[in-house]
C-alpha cells in the first residue's frame, strides 16, 4: 500500500507535479515568514520602534500642493490621503492627456502627408528612447525659467504665467448656481434619451437625423439659458500680485505641470504605437468593403475601423496606464507632493517607520493598479467580438 | 529536475545569506579594524562641513570628525571611506550598518536619539535655523515673510520648525520641498522661492557658492536650536565612547593649546592633563580599546577644534562664520568637553 502511494507520487506525472508545486509554495511561505521574523527581531534588537500608532501623530509639516485642506497639525494619516489624492490627480490627468496625444499621433503616423507623418515619427522615437525621469526634469527646469513672479506675463485678463505656476481667476459660486449644474445634468440625460429615440426612428424609417448637432446644442445652451435666468450667479476672483506672491485665484504649480508634461508626452509615444498597430491590424478588406458600400471616410473610421482596432488597442493601453501611474512616483525628483514624496518621504523621515510606511505605499499602488486593470478589463470585454464570430 | 535543484540551492543560499547578515553583530570597533577603514556617512556636499574639494578629497568640520575617529583607531586619518547621504536616507544607512558613524550636520533631537535606534555622541556645531532672501527684496526680518514661497529640504527638523514659526506668527507660506542642498540652491536662484531656509551654517555655505554672494542676506532671526553632531548606532556603547571622545579630544586639545604643530613639544609639558591626553601618561587609550597615542594622532593629523573650524568655515574662508556659540566656554561660547581624567 505504502509503496503504491510512493510509486504514484514518483511516477504519476500529475501527482508528482502537484507535490513539487506544494513544496515550492510551502518553501516560499516559509521564506517570507523567516524574513518577516528576522526583520522584527533585528528592529527590536536595534531599539527601533515599530507599529502603526504614528499615523495618529500630527505630521508637523505643510504640503502646498493639495486637494483637501491640510495643516501641520493634521495627522500623518491625513498626509497619506493628501498624497494619495495628488497621485490619483496626476495619474488621471496624465492618462487622459496621454490618450488624446497618443491617439492623435497614432493616426497622424498613418497619414499620407509626408511631413506630418515624419514629425510624428521623430517625436515617437525621441520620447520613447529617453528615460522619463530626464524628460520630467527637463520640462520642470524649462518651467523654472519662465519669468519670475514680479515679471509675470499676463496672457489674458487675470491669467498669469510665472515660474511659480500658472495663475488664473477662481470661480465663486453664488446662490442659484446649483440649478445651472442640475440643468446641465438634465440636458445630458435628455440628450441620451433623444439619441435612443432618434436611432430607433432611423432604424425604422432609414431617415438620418443630425443627432450630434441637436445634442450639443441642448447640452451647451440649456445651462447658459438657466445661468442668465438665475441672474448670472457666478463671479471670478482674479489673482493679484501682493507682496511676495499672487493672492486669490487658482494656481497650477510647475511641479504638477512638469510631471504632467513629462509623463503624458512620454506615455503618449507608446500609446501612439499601440493605436497605430491597432489600426493596421484591421484588415484592408474591411475598409475597402465599407467604401464600396458608399460610406464616407470619417464614417469608415468611426463605424468600421476604430471599433475593431479597439480590440487590439485596449490590452496594451491598460499596461501603459499602469506604467504612467507607477511612474508618477518620480514626482519625488522635482518635489511634486505625491504619495511617495509626502507620506513615503517626509513622514517616513519624521517618524522613522520605514517598513510600515513602505508597506502602506506599496499596497496602495497595488490597489490602484489592480483597480485600473479591473476597469480596463471590463471595458475590454465590452469591445470584444460578441457571439460566435 | 535540474531546474528544481537549482531553485532549491538558490533558496537555501538566500536563506543562508540573510541569516548571515542578521548574525553579524560583533563589536563595531572589531569590524572597523578588520575592514581596515572607517565607513563614515557624510553630506552629499555642503561646503565647509562635508564636501569633496577640487582634488576630490573630502573636507569640512564634519569630515574632520570622521578623520579624527580614523586617526584614533588606525593612527591614520585618511583611512576613511565617505558615503554621501541625503537627509532622507542618512538614518536608514546608519541603522542598516552600511556606515559605522554618521557625521553630517544632523540635529540631535529626542525622537532621533530614542526612537530611531541611534545614539548621538556630542555636538560639533551649535546651529540654528535661519532664513536667506535676495537683498533686492528689501526684507529685514523674518516677520515680514507673510505669503512668501519657501524652499526647504525635506526630511529635516527644519521643515517642522518652519511650520511652527509661520503658524506661531499667524503668517502663511508656500512650501517648495527639495531633496538636496544643490536642488535648493537651483530652485532658490531661479526664483521659484523667495526664501531659502535651513540651518544658518548651511545658508552661509550655500551663499558662498553663489555667483554674487553679496546679493543675498541671511535674516537676523534664528528660529530654532540645532545642535549638530555625530551619531552612531544604538547598542554599542564602546564604539559610541570612541567617537564621543575623539570629538572631545579635539575640543580639549583647543582648551589646552595643543595644535597639530606642537604635539611633539607638548609631550614634555608639565600639565598632567596634557600628558594624559597625549598618552605620555599611559593607560587611557586602553580604556577605550585603543593605543595610548590615539589622541596625539588626532591632534597631529586632524588638529584641534579651533584649527578645524578656522580652516573650513572660519572668517578667513569663503563661508565666513564667526565662532559665536561655538567658541569654548571660557571664550564666551558653549563648547565644553568633560574633563580628561
Amino acid at each position: 500500500m505504502q509503496t503504491n502511494f510512493l510509486r504514484k507520487i514518483i511516477f504519476d506525472e500529475k501527482s508528482r507535479s502537484l507535490l513539487i508545486q506544494t513544496l515550492v509554495i510551502g518553501l516560499f511561505a516559509l521564506f517570507i515568514y523567516l524574513i518577516a521574523q528576522q526583520t522584527a527581531y533585528n528592529l527590536e534588537k536595534r531599539g527601533i520602534s515599530s507599529g502603526f500608532d504614528f499615523l495618529n501623530l500630527s505630521a508637523g509639516y505643510d504640503i502646498s500642493i493639495r486637494l483637501i485642506p491640510f495643516t501641520s497639525e493634521d495627522t500623518h494619516f491625513r498626509a497619506y490621503f493628501v498624497g494619495l489624492l495628488n497621485t490619483l490627480m496626476i495619474a488621471v490627468c496624465g492618462c487622459f492627456l496621454a490618450t488624446i496625444i497618443g491617439f492623435l499621433v497614432g493616426v497622424i503616423r498613418l497619414s499620407s502627408n509626408w511631413l506630418f507623418r515624419n514629425i510624428a515619427y521623430v517625436y515617437v522615437e525621441f520620447t520613447r528612447n529617453v528615460p522619463v525621469l530626464l524628460q520630467i526634469i527637463l520640462y520642470y527646469s524649462i518651467l523654472l525659467h519662465l519669468p519670475k513672479i514680479k515679471q509675470a506675463i499676463e496672457i489674458f485678463d487675470g491669467f498669469f504665467l510665472t515660474n511659480r505656476g500658472f495663475f488664473s481667476p477662481s470661480p465663486i459660486f453664488k446662490e442659484g448656481f446649483s440649478l445651472v449644474l442640475w440643468s446641465f445634468l438634465i440636458a445630458i440625460i435628455a440628450s441620451i434619451l433623444i439619441k435612443k429615440i432618434l436611432k430607433k426612428k432611423q432604424e425604422q424609417t432609414g431617415q438620418q437625423y443630425p443627432i450630434f448637432l441637436i445634442n450639443s446644442a441642448l447640452i451647451i445652451f440649456t445651462p447658459i439659458l438657466v445661468y442668465y435666468i438665475m441672474g448670472r450667479p457666478l463671479e471670478f476672483d482674479a489673482p493679484v500680485l501682493k507682496g511676495f506672491n499672487f493672492k486669490g485665484g487658482m494656481v497650477i504649480r510647475p511641479e504638477f505641470l512638469g510631471m504632467l508634461f513629462g509623463l503624458s508626452i512620454y506615455t503618449a509615444a507608446f500609446i501612439s504605437e499601440t493605436v497605430r498597430s491597432g489600426i493596421i491590424a484591421v484588415s484592408k478588406g474591411q475598409r475597402e468593403a465599407s467604401q464600396a458600400l458608399g460610406l464616407k471616410n470619417n464614417l469608415v473610421m468611426r463605424l468600421i475601423v476604430i471599433p475593431q482596432a479597439l480590440r487590439v488597442i485596449i490590452p496594451p493601453l491598460t499596461s501603459q496606464y499602469l506604467n504612467l501611474t507607477k511612474n508618477s512616483s518620480l514626482g519625488i525628483a522635482i518635489g511634486y507632493a505625491d504619495l511617495v514624496h509626502g507620506f513615503g518621504g517626509i513622514s517616513l523621515n519624521q517618524t522613522g517607520r520605514a517598513i510600515e510606511i513602505m508597506l502602506m505605499v506599496m499596497l496602495t499602488y497595488l490597489t490602484i493598479s489592480l483597480t485600473i486593470s479591473l476597469f480596463m478589463n471590463i471595458y475590454n470585454k465590452s469591445v470584444q467580438f460578441k457571439g460566435n464570430a | 529536475m535540474t531546474k528544481i535543484k537549482s531553485l532549491f540551492i538558490s533558496l537555501l543560499l538566500t536563506l543562508g545569506v540573510s541569516s548571515a547578515i542578521a548574525g553579524s553583530h560583533g563589536s563595531t570597533l572589531d569590524l572597523v579594524k578588520e575592514r581596515g577603514k572607517l565607513m563614515c556617512g557624510s553630506n552629499t556636499g555642503l561646503a565647509g562641513f562635508g564636501a569633496p574639494n577640487d582634488a576630490g578629497v573630502w573636507e569640512g568640520i564634519d569630515v574632520d570628525v570622521c578623520r579624527a575617529v580614523a586617526a584614533a583607531v588606525f593612527g591614520d586619518a585618511s583611512k576613511v571611506e565617505y558615503v554621501p547621504t541625503t537627509s532622507k536616507v542618512r538614518f536608514t544607512v546608519l541603522q542598516s550598518g552600511e556606515i559605522d558613524m554618521l557625521s553630517r550636520n544632523t540635529t540631535w533631537t529626542l525622537s532621533r536619539d530614542v526612537d530611531l535606534g541611534l545614539e548621538f555622541v556630542g555636538v560639533n556645531y551649535y546651529d540654528g535655523q535661519g532664513f536667506m532672501v535676495p537683498a533686492s527684496l528689501g526684507v529685514n526680518s523674518a516677520m515680514e515673510l507673510d505669503g512668501a514661497s519657501v524652499c526647504i529640504q525635506v526630511g529635516t527638523t527644519t521643515e517642522m520648525n518652519l511650520a511652527d514659526f509661520f503658524k506661531a506668527n499667524g503668517m502663511s507660506y508656500e512650501s517648495v520641498p527639495v531633496e538636496t542642498n544643490s536642488e535648493a540652491d537651483a530652485a532658490y536662484t531661479a526664483g521659484r522661492c523667495d526664501v531659502y531656509t535651513t540651518d544658518a551654517s548651511g545658508l552661509y555655505a550655500s551663499r558662498a557658492g553663489y555667483p554674487d554672494p553679496s546679493a543675498h542676506v541671511v535674516l537676523p532671526e534664528i528660529v530654532s536650536k540645532e545642535p549638530l553632531g555625530p551619531a552612531v548606532r544604538h547598542g554599542d556603547s564602546e564604539w559610541a565612547d570612541i567617537v564621543r571622545w575623539s570629538l572631545n579630544a579635539m575640543i580639549i586639545g583647543e582648551e589646552l593649546g595643543i595644535t597639530s604643530g606642537n604635539v611633539d613639544e607638548m609631550m614634555s609639558s608639565n600639565n598632567p592633563e596634557v600628558l594624559r591626553l597625549l598618552g605620555a601618561e599611559p593607560g587611557y587609550g586602553a580604556m577605550l580599546g585603543l593605543s595610548d597615542d590615539w589622541a596625539a594622532n588626532i591632534l597631529s593629523q586632524v588638529g584641534n577644534y579651533s584649527e578645524s573650524f578656522e580652516k573650513h568655515i572660519g572668517p578667513n574662508t569663503p563661508i565666513n562664520i564667526q565662532r559665536g556659540l561655538n567658541a569654548l566656554y571660557k571664550d564666551g561660547g558653549i563648547l565644553y568637553a568633560p574633563p580628561f581624567r
